[in-house]
């Protein structure tokens, strides 16, 4: 394990992104969002970005392809560019591990080349968390939000960050910042890490438990009478499926700009009305429908296809952003029958 | 605080469900903190005891509620509605999106309501919120109690009030209030006072923002197309991506004249935004020209009314004479 005092934090931060681009969570006056590190910013302390890590590998549009139609030939642009290295400073372990829901998804044959482009070119150094909120629930899902992984660990103290390779990728990167941060035992770490299990244990969602869902249950819950109730105030907006570190519902079309067409990809929400469209109209005529598309994926549907794990991590952010306040923890307490 | 109680509230809506007034009741249901508040449809004294909440997190406007309940049955809906929410009330009945004999209204005076994301700029850990002696006091798992000023957490709408007076209702508990005079166009004013450069790129920093998630519309009681045209794939502008970063100011221009005449001001938009764009401040600027070229006009303060946009008096302003007075705020 590695140290660098917090002090010299500006000089790691200069350094890694003389080497390739560096992305850490900044304060702003709409909530803490990562930006690119420009030698001036200062790292949030923010517990969570309002938007999700998830944008780095799979952002909200992107374009696939161009071609321009002139008589009978079509000219077809590729768009995909190998991606450069670039770094993720500040991850939280709710966001680390979506990425490897979004990996089983996106990389699982066929793979998807875009996704993967940037996984392989992404570096995630993650950060422990201290003070959990009372929005989170990351051990429903067997998160330990004090270990967070990634490709290097952090652990952030009163004066200095810890730092752990947990890959080798994350070696490498390391490697080529010793002339910065010095050997370090992990007393430090682990006492903080004991400290913060102790507020976990606390958390009012400490006892929400996940074990009435998963794998093979969808005709348990698919005509639960309660998805009425809990689906009535649904506004059907996209808040919770764009907030949301897990979903990765995507539309692809084509936009004409009157001169080429451009083909692109952007997130779907299943809470839209054309949210997966067909010849024959939409599978799912009401919102009652919609949202149960949404819980079922991520409690029953991702479990089922990938070995029983949860498509949620339990970041809180839904909680904390839904216009009219109803979330997965919710539905969880009213379907699973813990209150 | 808020000067009913919510046993009241309850004792109302039980005593309208056993009279046969209603066979439902509009209202807010707890959550898991004490700030999570959702709106939720009751029909029993009993759901009504055990899951009712009236608080201070009870900000949610029941419009788009009020007209899916109002379509569903034949039989009364009880709505709780605060001074502001009335006003959308009106404006949707003017444009007869529901019949008004299937709605009873219970008025409730409101104190203002508080912002949670304000509470959370100083508190983490958030166990409760509570009020004592008039200063909300915030328990927090790690630094204990912190006691906050009412109006610094208090939701900007709430903060520039426009009116404590129902402008609707078939039975009020507690004190009516009045209109206020509130400052709720301050800041429209110092947006006027930009150069056109500099309000450009105010507003290209706020809309960038947007996700496009579409909560400020689904909110939103003026906003009560049956299909929305960003919604239809047959229009051509359906679009649920952002094409470059400022196309989303395209969509929200588009929207806030949509809505001109028939905002209220009600704010929902700019509490629902996951992305705190202070959207109103679009609206605000339609309601401060609308006041200042035709006179004063408020939506949904009477049912009926006709907004200046779309009515026609001798005295109206000549359009060179508003682009002129436009001009002079360039």
């Amino acid at each position: 394990m590695r140290k660098i005092s917090l002090d010299k934090l500006d000089q790691l931060f200069a350094e890694i992104s003389s080497k390739s681009a560096l992305y850490i969570p900044v304060d702003t006056a709409a909530g803490a969002k990562f930006e690119k590190y420009d030698g001036t910013k200062k790292m949030s302390d923010a517990l969570n970005t309002v938007r999700s890590a998830k944008d780095f590998f799979f952002p909200q549009t992107e374009n696939l392809v161009d071609f321009k139609v002139e008589g009978k030939t079509i000219e077809i642009k590729e768009t995909v560019k190998e991606d450069e290295d670039f770094v993720v400073f500040g991850v939280r372990a709710c966001d680390v591990k979506s990425f490897e829901i979004l990996d089983r998804v996106f990389l699982a044959d066929p793979v998807d080349n875009f996704y993967k482009n940037r996984r392989d070119h992404g570096i995630i150094v993650s950060m422990a968390c201290t003070r959990p909120a009372e929005t989170c629930f990351c051990q429903t899902f067997g998160i330990d939000a004090t270990a967070p992984a990634g490709d290097i660990e952090c652990h952030k103290t009163t004066d200095a960050v810890y730092l752990e390779a947990k890959t080798d990728k994350g070696a490498k990167l390391l490697k080529s910042l010793n002339a910065l941060t010095e050997d370090a035992d992990a007393s430090a770490v682990e006492a903080q890490k004991a400290q913060t299990k102790e507020v976990f244990k606390k958390l009012p969602l400490a006892g929400l438990d996940a074990s009435a869902f998963g794998d093979g249950k969808t005709n348990e819950f698919f005509n639960a009478p309660e998805w009425k109730t809990l689906s009535e105030s649904c506004l059907g907006c996209g808040t919770c499926t764009f907030v949301c570190p897990t979903c990765q519902c995507y539309d692809i079309k084509d936009f004409n700009t009157g001169h080429e067409v451009k083909r692109f990809r952007c997130w779907d929400s299943c809470m839209y009305s054309d949210f997966t469209r067909m010849a024959h109209g939409n599978p799912r005529l009401t919102q009652v429908e919609r949202f149960r598309q949404r819980f079922m994926h991520k409690l029953v549907y991702y479990p089922t296809n990938n070995e029983g794990i949860f498509g949620c991590v339990g970041c809180g952010r839904c909680m904390a952003k839904c216009p009219i306040n109803m979330n997965i923890v919710k539905v969880m307490k009213k379907l699973g029958g813990n209150k | 605080m808020q000067e009913i109680k919510r046993e009241d509230l309850i004792a109302k809506a039980a005593q309208l469900l056993a009279d046969g007034t209603v066979d439902r009741v509009i209202g807010w249901k707890k959550g898991e903190f004490d700030y999570d508040v959702t709106p939720a449809v009751f029909t029993t004294k009993e759901e009504l005891e055990n899951e009712f909440v009236w608080n201070d997190f009870c900000g949610a406007n029941f419009s788009k509620y009020i007209k899916k309940e109002a379509e569903k049955s034949e039989s009364k809906v009880m709505a709780f509605l605060k001074p502001c929410d009335t006003y959308s009330f009106n404006q949707l009945l003017t444009e007869y999106k529901f019949d008004r004999e299937k709605v009873y209204v219970v008025g409730v005076p409101c104190n203002g309501m508080l912002d949670d994301s304000k509470i959370k700029e100083s508190a983490s850990g958030i166990s409760s919120v509570t009020e004592e002696n008039g200063k909300v006091v915030v328990d927090t798992l790690y630094d204990g109690k912190i006691t906050l000023e009412r109006a610094d957490v208090l939701a900007e709408r709430c903060a520039n009030c426009k009116s404590k007076k129902h402008a609707a209702y078939d039975e009020l508990l507690g004190t009516e209030g009045e209109v206020l005079d509130s400052k709720r166009f301050d800041e429209v004013e110092k947006l006027e006072k930009m150069t056109p450069d500099e309000r450009f790129a105010f507003w290209q920093n706020e809309l960038s923002r947007c996700i496009r998630c579409n909560a400020c519309r689904n909110i939103c009681p003026a906003c009560t197309c049956e299909k929305c045209v960003f919604d239809n794939p047959a229009s051509g502008v359906e679009n649920k991506a952002i094409s470059d970063s400022f196309e989303e100011k395209m969509f929200h221009i588009i929207r806030a004249f949509h809505v001109v005449g028939r905002c209220t001001d009600c704010g929902e938009c700019s509490r629902v935004c996951p992305q705190n764009i202070p959207l109103h401040l679009l609206n605000r600027k339609f309601i401060k020209d609308i006041n200042g070229f035709y006179g004063e006009y408020q939506a949904g303060a009477e049912v009926g009314s006709r907004a200046p946009i779309v009515d026609y008096t001798k005295e109206d302003l000549e359009p060179s004479e508003a682009v002129e007075r436009g001009e002079e705020n360039a």
